[in-house]
């Protein structure tokens, strides 16, 4: 290297760097620190209490269930979000006939592309009160009004969504009906992805695999998906870290942030409950910590178990 | 004791802000958690005189954030012009917001505002900012001379409203709002059925079939917020059982839950769902009470705040009138007891920079001039002593002739205040009740387990009432 580039380099760096040092990797060794004390977040007192935070995280019952909910929506969320985006940017691109101009996808799958891409473009929170009146438990909300109308709802007997907390395959039914709005508002990013990961696979291999007679069955599961490994998986990190977090739907729309009585409880709401109502800061931080720590290890758990050579084309 | 505010079209879009910062949980949830360094304050202060008792300083500013919920916000802008006639080298940084803790909890520990209005869904708990030590104690206020009337501060205030602000023994919230909860009907209607509305469950009970007959719910609730139906089962409570058991069950008395009278109440209440006299569905406050004004439910429980907050939408020939929680009949302990009470929470942050200031402009809106235009302008009662009484109105009339009417104590409930976790579990109790999930027994199972638990949890600095 050149004399004085390190320093050139350096110029550049410094400034970036050091708004990111200080406001972004210092609250954070901050939140480490609070999770260290019991600092209760309105005065500048605070005492040093050790580990006691985070013994205290496994004997709170709260916590476990708000845990356990978020590994519900840690499998089904990228579970069902892949699946779905998938299928659409498998018909999308190689699921429609194969005719002289080649493999293509469905019929207008142009527009279908824009409307599956849609939800990506709203902020969940405009997504959330927009499902608040989809979900309206009285004949006012869509899908209460249409079912009453053909008959299918009684008029005294609406499904209350937010408000059900009897369990659906041992799962309260409040978390399956916002597993449908996570899912819905994410599928269509993926599958724009998926989408262009397809179009990146060559089309003659396609075309090899129909003259050797496979149906759509075979081709999607002995080539399009083998070859989308590596984005199958990244899509599956970022969902993780989306069902971890869950929190502004929770927070808007499930009654009591987390009701009805804990049945929608997940880390962040407990979270906000410890650190804003209970005035626990330290306690709040300590699962912040915990949260990261879990987030971190599950991250790279997940890209090393999917780790494989990449096949170039 | 607030008035909540819905989320609005604005809110909306700053939260949507905010949560597109989450980008990882992790990250989002860290840097929540972080705060920063605090910071001395200097307290300025000028001379001080019986009409200037806390030596407010000339050419000094005064922040105040006022909450913009069910009340509004130009009652505050009328005690700001008071104000300022006494004092016009003194500026008034007002501002109002939905997001009170959103604000104000981060700046509380270094730079926070003068005035702060703590109410709403989204305010700071009270006993934490006490045990914090966050907020200014205020009893210096109570001693300082009314504004514009006789004798002290304290003299001029509804009965209720010192008790309502004191933790601990010292007076820290000024609640300016005097709130009386109970059933609201319609008038108009009800005169022309022939139906007066009931005293006792029993009465209820045995007008609901009449009221179902003209195609109507009886009764319809806020099924979002449980503080919402907790307001009546702790009246009925209340009623029945007498005012030393609430005490008991504030003061986490063992077996306080169990004492004689509880459990009928809640078992009025619990009939009350059985029968399916509720509405069917589950809305929240705005919509519960929209469906009521729409005619579609007789009876729905709420404070005085009601009439300001459905103000656009009340139809033509509709006369709200509040009337008293209904009781149990001859077995009562307490049955004339109202639950009201004073509310809208006003604090005065410990580290605030200018509290002389802070002080003399609460002073200004407990004066006469300034709750009658808080009366005026939010058809409410302020716990300033005759705020109402040139105003104008059927729905602050009936409120009025219920207070007049009044046993000797108000019913009043520290619990929530007290404890944080037991207003979580009596929130999400008080809704599976309503839901008809929970019998009034296991309520009361489940609320003296919880209330055990915190008993013992040495973690949790305890509060006690003694009326």
């Amino acid at each position: 290297m050149r004399h004085g580039v390190a320093r050139f380099v350096t110029g550049f760096l410094a400034l970036p760097v050091g708004l990111y040092l200080f406001y972004v990797v210092w609250p954070f060794l901050q939140a480490a620190g609070y999770s260290l004390t019991d600092w209760g977040g309105y005065s500048d007192k605070q005492q040093f209490v050790g580990l006691d935070n985070y013994l205290r995280l496994f004997s709170d019952e709260l916590i476990r269930k708000a845990f356990w909910h978020n590994v519900f929506f840690l499998i089904t969320v990228p579970l069902f979000t892949i699946a779905l985006a998938l299928f659409l940017a498998f018909l999308l691109n190689v699921g429609g006939r194969e005719d002289k101009a080649g493999i293509r996808g469905v019929f207008g799958s142009g527009l279908y592309k824009v409307i599956f891409f849609f939800p990506q473009v709203l902020s969940l929170v405009v997504i959330a009160v927009m499902w608040q009146q989809i979900y309206r438990a009285d004949g006012q909300g869509l899908i209460n009004g249409i079912l009453m109308k053909i008959g299918l709802v009684g008029e005294d007997d609406p499904i209350t969504f937010m408000h059900d907390p009897e369990p659906f395959l041992g799962v309260p039914a409040v978390l399956w009906w916002l597993l449908l709005i996570a899912v819905w508002s994410g599928a269509g990013f993926y599958m724009v992805l998926f989408s262009a990961a397809m179009q990146s696979i060559p089309k003659d291999v396609y075309e090899a695999a129909i003259l050797d007679g496979a149906g759509r069955f075979h081709t999607f599961f002995r080539i399009t998906l083998p070859l989308l490994r590596d984005t199958v998986s990244v899509a599956w990190v970022y969902l993780g870290f989306i069902a971890l977090d869950m929190y502004a739907l929770v927070f808007v729309m499930t009654p009591s942030q987390g009701g009805p009585n804990h049945a929608s409880e997940i880390f962040a709401s407990v979270l906000n409950f410890t650190a804003f109502q209970k005035g626990q800061f330290g306690y709040a931080c300590a699962m912040g910590v915990a949260l990261a720590i879990f987030t971190i290890l599950l991250a790279a758990l997940q890209l090393r178990i999917t780790r494989r050579e990449r096949i170039e084309y | 004791m607030s008035v909540t505010p819905d989320l609005d079209r604005r809110t909306l879009l700053r939260r949507a802000a905010a949560a597109g910062l989450l980008v990882t949980p992790a990250a989002g949830l860290l840097s929540a958690c972080a705060g920063s360094t605090p910071s001395q304050n200097n307290d300025n202060a000028g001379e001080k005189s019986d009409d200037n008792p806390f030596g407010v300083q000339d050419g000094s500013s005064v922040k105040v954030v006022i909450f913009n919920g069910g009340l509004g916000d130009a009652w505050a802008k009328e005690d700001q012009a008071i104000f300022n006639a006494k004092y016009p080298n003194v500026t008034v940084n007002m501002s109002s917001t939905q997001k009170i803790k959103t604000e104000e909890q981060p700046k509380m520990a270094t730079q926070p505002s003068d005035v702060v209005m703590n109410s709403g869904a989204d305010m700071m708990d009270i006993s934490t900012l006490v045990n914090e030590g966050a907020i200014e104690p205020l009893d210096d206020l109570l001693a300082a001379p009314a504004w514009d009337g006789e004798g002290t501060v304290a003299d001029s205030l509804l009965p209720g409203t010192v008790g309502d602000g004191t933790y601990q023994g010292k007076f820290f919230v000024v609640n300016v709002a005097y709130t009386v909860w109970g059933n609201w009907y319609n008038d108009a209607l009800f005169s022309k059925e022939g139906w007066t509305p009931p005293k006792t469950f029993d009465d209820f009970f045995a007008l609901a079939p009449k009221i179902k007959a003209k195609g109507m719910a009886p009764y319809v609730y806020d099924a979002v917020h449980g503080y919402y139906p907790r307001w009546a089962l702790m009246a009925t409570v209340w009623k029945s059982a007498g005012k030393q058991a609430v005490i008991d069950i504030d003061n986490l008395k063992e077996n306080a839950w169990r004492a004689e009278g509880i459990l009928p109440a809640l078992e009025a209440w619990e009939k009350l769902v059985k029968d399916k006299l509720l509405l069917p569905g589950k809305l929240d406050h705005t919509q519960s009470q929209q469906a009521w004004l729409d005619g579609k439910a007789a009876f729905i429980q709420v404070g005085t705040w009601l009439k300001n907050e459905m103000a656009a939408t009340i139809p033509p020939g509709f006369e709200m009138k509040i009337s008293d929680y209904w009781g149990l009949g001859a077995t009562d302990k307490a049955p004339n007891d109202v639950y009201a009470g004073a509310g809208e929470g006003i604090v005065v942050p410990a580290k605030a920079p200018n509290k002389a200031a802070a002080k003399e402009f609460l002073r200004a809106v407990l004066s006469k001039a300034g709750s009658a235009k808080f009366a005026e302008l939010t058809k409410s009662l302020a716990s300033t002593k005759g705020s109402g009484d040139n105003v104008q109105d059927a729905a602050l009339a009936s409120a009025n002739e219920l207070m007049k009417n009044a046993g000797s104590d108000l019913i009043s409930i520290k619990l929530w205040n007290f404890y944080a976790d037991l207003d979580k579990e009596s929130q999400n109790l008080s809704a599976e009740l309503m839901a008809g999930r929970l019998t009034a027994a296991q309520f009361v199972d489940k609320m003296q387990a919880a209330a055990d638990k915190v008993a013992k949890d040495s973690s949790i600095t305890k509060q006690t009432r003694d009326a």
